[in-house]
Formats: structure tokens, C-alpha cells, sequence
């Protein structure tokens, strides 16, 4: 199911709604490269609230979302990790460092106006 | 332990990675495991359901509920394929060794994850690794 991504002023949200197949991720981040590119988006927030699992796939998919559209020179916001997703993340060796996280989508914008990700 | 009853899933897909947890939670769920378990749980099945989709192609996921000694009960999970099996079983249990391009979390990964976990697999013959995670009380 493909994840809506809505242009918000300078920023762009992507919200994902339901569980994701593998395809899915990749066609998200296909996604969202286009649309940084077509609306010169300055920051982008990805709404991971619906997810119950983030397994390696979804989190190095993120991950790699974060890096690439750093590179167009946009920062990108996770947001909405559940606590037992967080726990099982952890358990199972992934790594955040590098990523932009939020609690929300509302805290997750708050960091994209004050434009202080220090990345 | 003995099975109480078993659910056989058909792996051949990304998609089939999201009903194997899905069903595994909902087992999970019957057995009012917390929350947080539930998640471990659902993580390590599509770790290793995604290992029959990315090496093997096709395979299957059982699940049933099983029960020990002490009459405390858990999710058993049997993930099997006929695919190329694993050459050095030691080093695809060690955290970032991968052979397919991913992060090699996976198979260490899901074994952090549930409370029992086993591996059997032969080169050129296929794998199967069963998980079991338990309920914290009977």
C-alpha cells in the first residue's frame, strides 16, 4: 500500500498508515526523492506511528531515506516510534545515531522550523 | 511441549513476511503476552522470514502454541525452506555478517529477540530455525 506524502510549506510529511512489505518501503523512498526534487522540499517527516515492527529492512530503509535526502539537502524527521518498537529495535542491534527522531509529528516539525538538526 | 495447534504459512513474498507476524502476534495476543513480547516476537519472525525470501525464494512458517513442564505456554515458531542453506552457521550467527547485502542482524538479531532459538541447516539442502518465546507466567 503506498504511504500518502503530504507537501507542507517547505517540508514534506509521509505517513505511513498501515504495515509495510518490503516493496512498499522501496516504493516510499522512491517516493520521497522524487518529491524533494519536484517541490524543493527543505525537510521531510516520516509518521512511523502505525508501525507495529521495524525490523533491520524498514529501519536500514529509513535510515538510508535520511541519508539520501540529506544529500539534496533536505533533513529527514522520523517520528512516532512506538516504546515496544523502540525496545525491539534495540534488542535487535539497530542503530538510530545517525537519524533524526521525534516524538511526534508535532515535536518532529518543531525541529525542522528551528532548523537546528546540526547535521 | 506439546503443539496445541499449528498454523502453516506459505513464505513466498514480501507480503507473506506481514501475515507470518501478524499471526504470530494474534497467537501472542490469545495467550495475553505482553505487549512489548509480542513485538520481540513479531520483529524476529520477519527477520528470519525475510532470510527465506531474500535467500531461499520459497519456504514456510509454522506457528503453534506450545506448553512446558510447568504448564507456562509460548509461540513456537518453525521457519523452514529447501533453499542453499548456510556454509559457516557460526559467522551468520555473528552480528554484521551478511552475504546478501543487508546488515547482517538478522539470524543474531532474532535470536536476541525470543527466548529459545535453534538452527539446523545443511549446504545445498535448506534451513530451519525454531523460536520460542514464553509467556511470562502459566
Amino acid at each position: 500500500m503506498a504511504v500518502p506524502i503530504l507537501k507542507q510549506g517547505p517540508f514534506l510529511i509521509a505517513s505511513i498508515q498501515s504495515a509495510l512489505t518490503d516493496s512498499d518501503v522501496l516504493q516510499l523512498r522512491d517516493d520521497v526523492m522524487a518529491q524533494v526534487t519536484r517541490h524543493r522540499s527543505r525537510g521531510i517527516i516520516v509518521d512511523v506511528t502505525a508501525l507495529d515492527v521495524m525490523d533491520s529492512f524498514v529501519s536500514r530503509s529509513l535510515r538510508s531515506i535520511a541519508m539520501m535526502t540529506r544529500l539534496r539537502g533536505a533533513e529527514t524527521v522520523i517520528v512516532g516510534i512506538q516504546p515496544e518498537v523502540a525496545f525491539a529495535m534495540v534488542q535487535l542491534g539497530m542503530s538510530f545515531e545517525d537519524v533524526q527522531t521525534a516524538l511526534d509529528l508535532e515535536e518532529g516539525l518543531a525541529l525542522l522550523q528551528a532548523g537546528d538538526l546540526g547535521a | 511441549m506439546a503443539p496445541e495447534a499449528a498454523e502453516r504459512i506459505a513464505i513466498e513474498s514480501d507480503a507473506d513476511v506481514v501475515t507470518a507476524r501478524q499471526r504470530a502476534r494474534a497467537l501472542a495476543v490469545g495467550l495475553d503476552m505482553p505487549s512489548t513480547d509480542q513485538t520481540l516476537l513479531a520483529t524476529a519472525i520477519s527477520e528470519i522470514a525475510r532470510n527465506i525470501t531474500a535467500y531461499a525464494i520459497r519456504g514456510e512458517i509454522v506457528l503453534d502454541v506450545v506448553r512446558d513442564a510447568d504448564g507456562r505456554r509460548g509461540v513456537r515458531v518453525v521457519a523452514r525452506d529447501d533453499g542453499p542453506g548456510i556454509a559457516d552457521l557460526e559467522r551468520a550467527l555473528t552480528d554484521g555478517y551478511t552475504t546478501g547485502g543487508g546488515l547482517g542482524l538478522g539470524l543474531p538479531g532474532a535470536r536476541r529477540l525470543v527466548d529459545e532459538f535453534d538452527i539446523s541447516t545443511t549446504p545445498g539442502e535448506g534451513t530451519t530455525v525454531t523460536l520460542v518465546k514464553w509467556t511470562r507466567s502459566a
